[in-house]
């Protein structure tokens, strides 16, 4: 069972795959004008990514060899696609916010990537570990990502008004600030790794 | 005519695709420490882009819809730009060898880039014509090489600069995204039409 639990933080924290790996910069990017935003689209991908990383790892010993990495991709895109019907369904308001980023989970290198390294050279039950604490790991750093630019931005927190609008930089819901949060975080990680 | 200018200007400034829409962020990261490579690199993704682009209109307009599988689109259209790039390859290797040895090393990359995937999706919800798509996607990657470039450039600067040790290498390459993101800014405020 320690096993299992060390799984699970190895991606939350040493292996965390944005502010250490630095995987999946583009839906980090494009969807953290908000935490809840950040938060909603990290669970979507954790979602996906403990699906086909039990998928993947339950058909490992039937792939040939030389074609796993597009059977990788047909697993995830099947669950994007049920995870898309879904989200259009029940929740037609998050479609609309996270828009083409939906369908991107497909190409986010944390699926194929976790794939590849761990689903396709572990048994299940660990591989559903793997999933969660990399998911958990992402999920986190998109909703502190989108926190600091909502915060900073708006004045606001998960939409609970922290200061007047009117002292927010505006600058950090918009593009360049996405850039700018992010570079300042991974710099901090940086800095805290150094220390260790 | 006045449509594809608009198209133009508007995909490779105002909307660029690195800058506003947040696609081809890891190549954009990782390939982008050299001016030769990021040339190299944007020729490579402006050709699969818009063979992708055209591939995909077709698939959506005389295969999907019609048999009302609009809900496949994501598996089906990964699959034929991992296909394009696969053949791409293999085409390339046999007819142009030295343009295969130039571009080698990014072709295979290109398939997990979003930007080719977010194109082709893009052009499908925007409702554009053939004609419209393919102006879109190059346009587009023209925009992509843009960014490739100028960032390379300010890059290779950066090499030579002294910096505290947690800033070097991403964080401030992203800081310096960010710097030249809010230039891109500026051109929101042209209006064409």
């Amino acid at each position: 069972m320690a096993n299992k639990w060390k799984l699970i933080y190895n991606g939350i924290i040493p292996g965390n795959p944005v502010l250490v790996l630095l995987l999946g910069m583009c839906a980090t990017l494009g969807t953290t004008s908000s935490a809840m935003n950040g938060l909603m689209m990290g669970i979507a991908t954790m979602v996906v990514l403990i699906c086909s990383n039990a998928v993947i790892s339950m058909i490992k010993s039937v792939v040939p060899d030389k074609v796993r990495i597009p059977a990788y991709i047909v697993v995830i895109a099947s669950f994007v696609t049920m995870l898309q019907l879904i989200i259009n369904a029940y929740l037609p308001a998050l479609n609309a916010t996270l828009g083409i980023f939906i369908p991107l989970i497909v190409v986010n290198c944390i699926l194929l990537g976790r794939a590849e390294a761990f689903a396709g050279k572990n048994g299940v039950v660990d591989s559903i570990c793997d999933g969660l604490g990399c998911g958990i790991g992402f999920t986190f750093a998109l909703t502190l990502l989108g926190a600091v630019r909502e915060l900073l931005g708006t004045g606001r927190l998960f939409d609970c008004v922290i200061y007047p609008e009117d002292y927010g930089m505006l600058l950090f819901v918009l593009a360049p600030g996405a850039f700018l949060a992010l570079g300042y975080l991974i710099a901090i990680v940086n800095k805290l790794r150094n220390l260790k | 005519m006045l449509t594809y200018i608009s198209i133009i200007v508007t995909a490779i400034f105002i909307n660029n695709i690195v800058f506003s829409q947040f696609l081809g962020i890891c190549p954009f990261l990782g390939v982008s420490k050299k001016t030769s490579s990021a040339l190299g690199m944007g020729a490579a993704v402006t050709f699969v882009i818009t063979l992708a682009t055209v591939v995909t209109w077709l698939l959506q307009r005389f295969v999907l819809d019609p048999l009302e599988l609009g809900y496949l689109q994501t598996i089906a259209f990964i699959l034929v730009i991992a296909f394009l790039v696969q053949m791409l390859e293999i085409i390339m290797k046999k007819i142009a060898p030295s343009l295969y040895s130039a571009l080698g090393v990014f072709l295979p990359l290109i398939t997990t880039n979003c930007a080719v995937l977010g194109v082709a999706i893009l052009v499908i919800q925007k409702g554009y014509t053939l004609m419209e798509s393919v102006t879109y996607g190059v346009s587009t990657s023209l925009g992509f090489t843009l960014a490739l470039w100028i960032f390379a450039g300010i890059r290779e600067q950066l090499e030579i600069t002294e910096l505290p040790k947690g800033m070097q290498g991403v964080p401030i390459a992203l800081i310096c995204a960010g710097l030249l993101a809010m230039a891109f800014m500026g051109f929101s405020g042209i209006k064409i039409g």
